[in-house]
């Protein structure tokens, strides 16, 4: 049996009590991913911030390359129609 | 507002680390106070001597055991694991804080004397200025920590039990050792489950991580016996019906050890008990304890009239 010199990296995203929604909080090396969750609650919760974990396998994650970045984002940049600014909102219209 | 009056009984434990300056408290202060609206006083003519001494009792065991885990700060296999354990004494460090304060306001006399002036709170006084014999924590506490198996078969096994223990004391009697104790099952619980999930991986993981497990299991089963050894203040305390007599729990953890146990392929040590009597608990240590005495309370010997 050969023995990893390293336990894989692992990106831990976490809910705050006051968010909606799971944020990146940082990374974190786990031997499996039940380890991980316990890993991330011991390392990124400690201060009473989360209700939720979520650990993913940084090399589960597929991202865009820096390299990309003009072809990929530039051309959205003069599109300004594309943002809804330039439509009235109605007053008995909530949560815009 | 019944519950509002009673929480001006006592001082959230959280006052004094606040000092008055919450901009240093990167989350909010929203901290939650586990006796609020427990009713706190002690009875007028009630005798305090014998909650104290129980409270006392288990505040050494989570204060001594918080000191030896924190030894693991820097010094664990891996960043996680390092946090983890400290996280695990901090939890220990305030459940002793909580019992320390509760046994020195039942009995206000088992708080050392210190000079007069000396702005150190009764909890500091009982965990810094108590010389060996007075302290009451059972001898599995005490000792030194070995490699990390040792570490997680021995926490493995107080976990295990002393889950079982706050559990029954969330019934007590007295409302503030029920109040800390259901503080104390969510902590535990959490402890235990660290210390099975890594007791197993260590046993499934390679040849060597087995051996120091199983090694590790040998090193701390003959003091495990202890924690189920009734001593006369728990006798006292069990009657009462505040406390509870831990050999009425030895059935529940032993199913519990034995599950992990199984899972892990681990046998059963056939190693003998060490001794008969709960020493520990009559303020008989080992040698170990004298050296952790001498780390713990050094700094505040030295500063009897320190404020901190």
């Amino acid at each position: 049996m050969t023995v990893q010199p390293e336990w894989p990296l692992y990106e831990i995203f976490v809910r705050g009590k006051r968010g909606l929604n799971h944020v990146h909080v940082g990374s974190l090396h786990a031997a499996d991913d039940e380890m991980a969750v316990r890993h991330a609650r011991d390392v990124y919760t400690r201060r009473n911030e989360g209700v939720s974990i979520w650990a993913v396998r940084a090399d589960l994650i597929v991202a865009s390359s820096p390299d990309e970045k003009d072809p990929l984002f530039a051309p959205a940049g003069d599109k300004v129609y594309r943002h809804p600014t330039f439509y009235a909102i109605p007053d008995d219209v909530p949560h815009m | 507002m019944e519950s509002r009056d009673l929480d001006l009984d006592h001082d959230s434990v959280y006052d004094g680390l606040l000092g008055g300056d919450p901009s240093q408290w990167a989350f909010g202060t929203d901290f939650e106070d586990p006796l609020a609206g427990v009713d706190t006083t002690i009875p007028a003519g009630v005798d305090g001597a014998a909650p104290a001494a129980y409270c006392l009792m288990l505040g050494d065991d989570a204060l001594i055991y918080a000191h030896r885990l924190s030894e693991w700060t820097s010094n664990a296999p891996d960043l996680e694991d390092d946090i983890a354990l400290a996280n695990i004494a901090l939890d220990l460090l305030g459940r002793a804080r909580l019992l320390l304060a509760r046994a020195a306001a039942a009995d206000p006399s088992v708080v050392p004397v210190l000079p007069e002036g000396s702005p150190v709170p009764a909890e500091d006084a009982l965990a810094f200025f108590r010389d060996e014999p007075a302290f009451r924590n059972v001898r599995y506490v005490e000792a030194v920590n070995g490699d990390f198996a040792v570490t997680i078969a021995r926490l493995l096994l107080f976990a295990s039990h002393r889950l079982a223990l706050l559990q029954r004391l969330t019934s007590s009697v007295d409302p503030v050792l029920a109040a800390i104790a259901a503080k104390g099952v969510k902590e535990v619980t959490y402890h235990r489950d660290y210390a099975g999930r890594w007791f197993l991986t260590l046993a499934r993981g390679t040849d060597e991580s087995r051996r120091r497990l199983v090694a590790g299991l040998q090193t701390v089963w003959p003091m495990y016996a202890e924690l189920s050894r009734c001593s006369d203040i728990e006798a006292v305390a069990a009657e009462q019906s505040f406390g509870v007599d831990p050999s009425t729990l030895s059935d529940e953890v032993d199913a519990v050890i034995e599950h992990v146990l199984a899972t892990s392929g681990v046998e059963r040590p056939d190693v003998p008990p060490s001794g008969t009597r709960p020493l520990g608990r009559e303020g008989q240590h080992t040698e170990a304890m004298g050296h952790l005495l001498a780390e713990l309370q050094v700094v505040a010997r030295a500063h009897p009239m320190g404020k901190w």
